[in-house]
């Protein structure tokens, strides 16, 4: 069935600017390599993070202040903006991935916290207003992403890039020894696997993987706001990973999908969407628990058996 | 002199002021089965747990083949090549039984760490993973998710995973723990087979099993130890007789 997924996503990925308006594409394709990192870490190791919000906002504040205040081009941009949640993950996965649960979640959402008072504190960063008119800048000097097509496909390669990584971490050795830490932690440690830095190495991977939608984010939108690592931003990811399927390879771009869409479809009814995307979550839960993609796979692995 | 694999001198333990452990010696031979057993909250567990580091000792030393071990992490002692399963099944459920002796294999490998490498590196373990399961009794289970196994199969999973490790000393904790009487029977046959060329370490509740199993025998009460030797000698220390004798009579008939 995964071949029908990644025909699908291929297909539906080129032709995507044909089919609907270029910067709602983009939009999708960043929440949904966003989604797909958090899906790392809570469908593949366990760990429920609930700041995400600071990797993902915290790199389009970076990659737009050394565009704008450095003259970097958009792909230096957004490897800085990576580069630095790559940090700031390994900063809080060392202080977090020794608690579980509720503690860990919190903790982590404690410190998304400390990076949105430094977002509206420092002083490079716009304070209320945010970064605004982040030039999009030309490609290796020569793809003008002013252009809506050129801009998107390279946020698609972009996205590719990030998906095909997550694809290689979750069927890699590396990969292996994180599912038989979600499926039994004591034991996987009595085998001798050092299981604190499996989690500080998945948390950073997903963290690093989270900024890099989130600086593609800055680049397309041309601004970095406190939207970006509000704290709701840290629950929408959860929401998205699990409408789709937590722990499927192609659920969270489904997840992303539908909640974005819908918050395209439903915008003029102004903060009703709120209420629509709760309820739909709601009859989700209770409905189909392992998410769209999740339940999919359920039904045909029922069939052929 | 013996040679002793494992040696603990006055290891005990306190949990806010109630004594679980106190004073304890143990010997463990190289080669042999040793057993350690008791009634219900006699300590045993948590001898256990301090010989594998789980918990720290209050006090007391651990040696393990030749170096201190007091102090080291779980997984430090498991990479030298003592290693131990739990009461409850410690398995992998939602993975393959192939899967689960995958795990424990691909140690040996060091790759552990690669995740920007294809998991297809492994199948070179699968040789070894489907010789082990052959060893226990599971050949024909491989592709099936652990979880659906039968309780015993549980528990030969659970040992030929820890023989993927090829352990000098495997620690066993209750191994026929909830069992039927036939797979009790089972189980002992698989622990006798892999002790040929290791040491093994086992919590027992099931005398029966002991009695034919085990080269020498802790029995424990009160977190002390009460009597130790073999069967024959243990069996008839009065002292044993009146901890753990009589109720083991009741209970096991």
């Amino acid at each position: 069935m995964n071949k029908v997924f990644w025909v699908l996503l291929i297909v539906l990925g080129l032709a995507a600017p044909w089919l609907t308006y270029p910067v709602f594409a983009m939009k999708l394709l960043c929440f949904a390599l966003f989604a797909c990192a958090f899906n790392l870490l809570l469908g593949y190791v366990g760990l429920l993070s609930f700041g995400h919000a600071a990797f993902f906002g915290g790199a389009a504040y970076i990659t737009g202040h050394v565009i704008t205040a450095w003259g970097f081009g958009p792909l230096p941009g957004i490897l800085t903006g990576t580069l630095f949640a790559m940090m700031l993950g390994a900063i809080f996965g060392a202080l977090a991935i020794r608690r579980q649960g509720i503690y860990f979640a919190m903790i982590t959402l404690a410190l998304a916290q400390i990076i949105f008072f430094l977002a509206l504190k420092l002083p490079f960063t716009g304070g209320e207003n945010g970064l605004q008119g982040i030039p999009r800048g030309t490609l290796l000097g020569v793809f003008d992403l002013n252009e809506p097509i050129t801009m998107y496909y390279f946020v698609f390669a972009v996205f590719m890039v990030g998906f095909l990584i997550i694809y290689r971490t979750i069927h890699s050795p590396f990969g292996q020894i994180l599912t038989a830490i979600r499926e039994n932690e004591p034991r996987a440690r009595s085998l001798g696997y050092n299981v604190e830095r499996f989690k500080l190495i998945a948390f950073t991977l997903s963290a690093t993987l989270a900024g890099t939608a989130g600086a593609t984010k800055a680049v397309i939108f041309q601004f970095a706001s406190l939207t970006d690592v509000h704290w709701q931003m840290s629950g929408e990811v959860v929401l998205m990973t699990l409408l789709g399927g937590m722990g499927t390879l192609f659920g969270p771009i489904a997840g992303a999908a539908a909640v974005i869409t819908l918050q395209d479809e439903l915008a003029s009814f102004g903060s009703w969407v709120q209420v629509a995307i709760g309820g739909i979550f709601v009859v989700c839960v209770l409905l189909f628990r392992r998410g769209f993609v999740g339940e999919l796979a359920r039904l045909v692995k029922a069939k052929s058996s | 002199m013996t040679d002793a694999i494992l040696q603990a001198r006055g290891l005990s333990k306190t949990f806010a002021g109630f004594s679980a452990v106190s004073n304890i010696d143990l010997d463990v031979e190289r080669g042999s089965i040793h057993a350690l057993i008791g009634p219900n909250g006699a300590g045993k567990t948590t001898v256990f747990n301090l010989l594998t580091r789980f918990i720290t000792p209050s006090a007391g030393s651990i040696v393990y083949d030749g170096t201190d071990i007091t102090r080291a992490k779980p997984t430090d002692i498991a990479n030298r090549g003592m290693v131990r399963s739990f009461q409850i099944s410690a398995i992998f459920p939602h993975l393959s039984v192939l899967d689960n002796v995958r795990v424990a294999l691909q140690r040996h490998l060091g790759l552990s760490y690669h995740f920007w490498r294809s998991n297809k590196v492994l199948d070179s373990t699968n040789e070894r993973a489907m010789a082990l399961l052959k060893e226990v009794g599971l050949a024909e289970f491989a592709g099936t998710t652990a979880v659906e196994l039968a309780y015993g199969r549980k528990r030969a999973l659970e040992i030929a995973t820890t023989l993927a490790l090829d352990p000098k000393l495997m620690l066993l904790d209750e191994p026929t723990q909830g069992m039927s009487a036939e797979d009790v029977g089972k189980v002992t046959a698989l622990i006798r087979q892999v002790a040929a060329d290791r040491t093994i370490l086992m919590v027992e509740h099931n005398l029966k099993v002991v009695s034919t199993l085990a080269d020498k025998i802790t029995v424990l009460n009160r977190g002390e130890i009460l009597a130790e030797g073999p069967y024959a000698q243990v069996s008839k220390d009065p002292a044993v007789m009146e901890a753990y004798m009589g109720s083991a009579e009741v209970a096991h008939g």
